[in-house]
C-alpha cells in the first residue's frame, strides 16, 4: 500500500537539490569558516553565498541574517534576546508556537487573545499593548495548526499607536513556502525561519535581525554570526536550507496554485462524503493547510485508523512523550475540550498527488464513521 | 496468532510480555498509557518510562504508540482515590485503573483499532475451567497480581493474555537479560504510581483535601493522644501512632470521621468471625464453588481461610482482623478467583 503523507506542516521532504548541495559540502574539503587558511575561507565563501541567497528570498540584507539551529532557537533568540538587552516585558499571541509562548510566559509576559476565527483580536491587542508597553511583541505570520495568516501589518499599526518603542517579532516558520515573505514580513524587525518546513534540513534555521535592532546573544562562545549566535556554523545544513528557500520562492506561484486545487478537491470531497465537521477558523489561510474539527471523534484513535488506511496526518501538538494534548490554539479560539479533541490537520506539500487526496477522501470518512459508531 | 496490543509500562514485566508475544508469533503493537501529568517518581507514566517502553518496542521490531488517558485516569482513579480517603475508606487505585482504564478504555480502543487481543505484564494467569477462562494466581506467589485483576469479566478474560504469568520474577528478569532488553534490571515499581515518594500520600492528599487532626482513644474511651491526619488512618494500622502509656502493641480498631476519633486496642479487638461485604459478585456459579476457599483483602496480603460466603458477608475459618472499608475482598477456590466484593 502506498502512503499518502499529509503532514507537510510537521516536516516536508527535502528537495533533491538541497540534498545534493549538502552532500557536496559534507564530502568536500573540511573547513571551519572561522579559520584563516584556504579550506576555512572556502567554507566561509559557501556560507556567505548561502547567506546572500537566503537574505534575498526573505527580503533582508545578508548582514541581517543570523543562522541558528532551527526555528525554536530563532524564536527564543528573538524573545529572550530583546528582553535581555532592553529589559521590560514581552507580549505574544495566544496561538503562538510553544517556542515563543514558553519564553514569553517564563518572562511573565502577557498574551493577546484571538477571535473565534483564529486571528489576533486587534481591539483587545490595542488595550493590552497600551497597558503593558512591552519591549517585544511576537505574533506569527502563519499559524502552524490552522494555517491562518495573522494580521501583521495591522498589528504593526496598532503598535505604532500603543507601544512605538516595541520590537515586532514574527515566527514565519510556516510561511516561506506559501507567502512572499519578503513583503509579508516587512512590518517585523525580527523574523524566524526553519529549514525543514520548505525542503531544507531539520536543525537549521535563521533569525532575520533588522539593521539597528540589538539583542543579547543566547548562546555564548566564539562570537560567530556577528556575535549574535556562537558556535561553528552548520555549513552544509545552511547551504541546504538556502538552496531549498531559493527553489521554494522560485516555484511558489505555480506550487500554490496547484496545491490550492488539491486543497479544494480535499475539502469539497469531504463536504460531500462526511457530515458533522467544520473547518477551523476563517480568513486568509495558506494553501497547504486543511484543519478540521470533527464532532464525536477524538484525534488519538482517528490518526491510528488513518494510518491503517495509509494516510499520515496529525492533530494538535504532541508532547515529548508522544502523547497527545489538547491544542492551546483551539482553546484560544474558544473551542471546548470536546470539540478541540476532534481536531485533524491534513497538510499538503509539493509532492502531494491527486491520488493522495483521493486516498484521504476514502479513508477519513470511513475512520470517522467507525469511531462515531463505536461510541 | 492474533493482532495483539501489549500495554507496555516501561517496566521489565511488560517488556518481557511483549517479547514473548512476539516470539509466539502474534502481530504485536506496543502501547504506553500516559495517565498522569503531575509529579510522580514511582513509575507508571513519566516521559522516561515512555522512552524505555519505546526502546524495547524498537528492539523487538514492533510499533509503539502512546495513548493519553490522563483525563479519564483523573476522573476514574485519582478523584475517587482522594474522595475515598476523604470519606474514611481505603481505596485501591490499581484496582480502579484496571477496572476503568486498562480493561475498559484500552480494550475498547483496541476494538476500535482492530486488535483482537490485549496483553499486559501482570503476574497472574488465565486458566480454562469447564470451557471458561478463569483468572488464577500467577506462578510467583510473592508477585501475584490476580487480586488487582479480580474484576475482569468473561469478555475481558477472553480477550486478555498474560504472557509472564507462568514465570517467577527472576525468570522474567533473566529472560529480559537474555533478550538484551534495557529494562532487565529496572527496579520494580512501588506504591501508587501517581504519588511522589517525597511527601507521599500525606502530601498528595493534603494538597487536595483539608486533612484534620483527630483524637486517639482506647476501647474504653480513655484519651491516649492525637493523630495529625485522621483521614489517613486505616483500620488495622499499627505504625505511625504516637501514643503515650501502655507497653503492648495497639492497632487501629475503628475510625470515626464524624467525631474525628481513632479507637485503638489490642489485636484481639480487631478480630471478627466474619467480614461484611458489599456488592458481591460471583465469577462462578456459587453452587459449584469448591471447599478450598480463601480470601485476600489487600494487594500484598496473604490469603485467609474462608468457611463460607454469602452475598453480604465472608465468614472466616478462624477469627481474622477487620478489613478497612473500601478494600476489595477477593475470594479464591484454590488459586482461582471465584468472587469479589468490597469490605463494608
Amino acid at each position: 500500500m502506498t502512503t499518502a503523507y499529509l503532514d507537510h506542516a510537521a516536516t516536508t521532504p527535502m528537495r533533491a537539490e538541497a540534498i545534493a548541495a549538502m552532500v557536496e559540502v559534507m564530502s568536500g574539503q573540511a573547513g571551519n569558516p572561522s579559520g584563516s587558511h584556504a579550506a576555512a575561507r572556502a567554507a566561509m565563501r559557501r556560507l556567505d553565498e548561502a547567506r546572500s541567497s537566503f537574505a534575498e528570498v526573505v527580503g533582508a540584507h545578508p548582514n541581517e541574517i543570523v543562522f541558528t539551529g532551527g526555528g525554536s532557537e530563532a524564536d527564543n533568540l528573538a524573545v529572550r534576546g530583546v528582553l535581555a538587552r532592553r529589559g521590560g516585558t514581552a507580549v505574544c499571541s495566544a496561538v503562538e508556537h510553544h517556542a515563543v509562548l514558553e519564553p514569553v510566559e517564563a518572562a511573565g509576559g502577557a498574551v493577546l487573545p484571538v477571535t473565534a476565527d483564529g486571528v489576533v483580536d486587534l481591539v483587545a491587542a490595542a488595550e493590552i499593548l497600551a497597558a503593558t508597553n512591552p519591549s517585544v511583541v511576537s505574533v506569527m505570520l502563519v499559524n502552524n495548526e490552522t494555517g491562518l495568516v495573522q494580521p501583521l501589518d495591522e498589528l504593526a499599526a496598532v503598535m505604532a499607536e500603543t507601544c512605538p518603542e516595541a520590537v515586532l517579532h514574527t515566527d514565519a516558520v510556516q510561511a516561506l513556502r506559501w507567502l512572499d515573505v519578503a513583503t509579508r514580513t516587512g512590518a517585523a524587525q525580527l523574523v524566524s525561519y526553519a529549514g525543514h518546513k520548505f525542503g531544507g534540513p531539520a536543525g537549521v534555521g535563521a533569525l532575520v535581525v533588522r539593521d539597528g535592532i540589538e539583542l543579547a546573544p543566547q548562546v555564548l562562545g566564539g562570537g560567530q554570526e556577528q556575535g549574535r549566535r556562537s558556535g561553528t556554523q552548520n555549513v552544509a545544513g545552511i547551504v541546504g536550507m538556502a538552496v531549498a528557500a531559493e527553489l521554494a520562492a522560485a516555484e511558489r506561484a505555480a506550487s500554490v496554485a496547484r496545491i490550492a486545487e488539491l486543497r479544494a478537491r480535499l475539502v469539497g470531497g469531504l463536504r460531500s462524503r462526511l457530515d458533522g465537521w467544520t473547518e477551523t477558523g476563517a480568513g486568509e489561510r495558506v494553501a497547504g493547510m486543511v484543519h478540521l474539527c470533527l464532532d464525536g471523534v477524538t484525534a488519538e484513535p482517528l490518526l491510528l485508523l488513518l494510518e491503517q488506511g495509509g494516510v499520515l496526518a496529525s492533530a494538535a501538538s504532541s508532547c515529548s512523550s508522544g502523547a497527545m494534548h489538547p491544542s492551546h490554539v483551539l482553546a484560544a479560539m474558544g473551542y471546548d475540550r470536546d470539540r478541540a479533541s476532534g481536531s485533524l490537520r491534513l497538510s499538503i506539500g509539493p509532492d502531494t498527488t491527486t491520488e493522495d487526496i483521493d486516498r484521504a477522501l476514502e479513508v477519513v470518512p470511513a475512520a470517522v464513521e467507525r469511531i462515531r459508531g463505536a461510541r | 496468532m492474533s493482532r495483539m496490543l501489549v500495554a507496555m509500562s516501561g517496566g521489565v514485566d511488560s517488556s518481557v510480555a511483549a517479547a514473548l508475544a512476539v516470539e509466539a508469533g502474534h502481530d504485536v503493537t506496543g502501547v504506553t498509557l500516559k495517565l498522569w501529568g503531575g509529579e510522580s517518581d514511582s513509575g507508571c507514566c513519566s516521559v522516561s518510562d515512555v522512552e524505555d517502553a519505546r526502546r524495547v518496542a524498537h528492539q523487538l521490531g514492533i510499533d509503539h504508540h502512546v495513548f493519553n488517558f490522563g483525563e479519564e485516569f483523573n476522573d476514574h482513579v485519582v478523584d475517587p482515590f482522594v474522595d475515598g480517603w476523604a470519606s474514611g475508606a481505603t481505596p485501591n487505585p490499581c484496582v480502579e485503573c484496571n477496572r476503568h482504564i486498562k480493561f475498559d478504555l484500552l480494550l475498547r480502543r483496541a476494538d476500535l483499532l482492530g486488535f483482537e487481543t490485549i496483553a499486559t505484564g501482570h503476574h497472574a494467569s488465565l486458566v480454562e475451567v469447564d470451557g471458561e477462562r478463569r483468572l488464577a494466581r500467577g506462578a510467583d506467589a510473592a508477585k501475584d497480581q490476580s487480586y488487582v485483576l479480580h474484576m475482569l469479566d468473561a469478555h475481558q478474560r477472553g480477550r486478555l493474555e498474560l504472557p509472564v504469568g507462568h514465570m517467577v520474577k527472576d525468570e522474567v528478569r533473566a529472560e529480559a537479560a537474555r533478550l538484551g532488553l534495557g529494562t532487565a534490571s529496572k527496579p520494580d515499581s512501588q506504591d501508587v504510581c501517581f504519588i511522589h515518594s517525597d511527601g507521599g500520600k500525606a502530601k498528595f492528599l493534603g494538597d487536595r483535601i483539608p486533612l484534620r487532626a483527630g483524637r486517639v482513644v482506647d476501647t474504653d474511651g480513655a484519651e491516649l493522644g492525637t493523630v495529625d491526619n485522621i483521614q489517613l488512618v486505616t483500620i488495622g494500622q499499627r505504625k505511625g501512632l504516637d501514643l503515650s502509656g501502655g507497653a503492648s502493641r495497639r492497632y487501629v480498631v475503628d475510625t470515626d470521621l464524624t467525631t474525628d476519633t481513632v479507637t485503638v486496642g489490642p489485636r484481639e479487638a480487631l478480630l471478627r468471625g466474619s467480614q461484611a461485604v458489599a456488592a458481591w459478585h460471583w465469577v462462578v456459579d456459587p453452587d459449584g464453588v469448591g471447599t478450598d476457599l480463601s480470601a485476600q483483602i489487600s494487594a500484598h496480603g496473604s490469603p485467609r481461610a474462608v468457611a463460607a460466603i454469602d452475598e453480604t458477608s465472608v465468614r472466616w475459618a478462624t477469627p481474622e482482623p477487620r478489613v478497612a472499608p473500601g478494600q476489595a475482598v477477593v475470594a479464591y477456590d484454590g488459586d482461582t478467583v471465584v468472587g469479589w466484593g468490597s469490605a463494608a
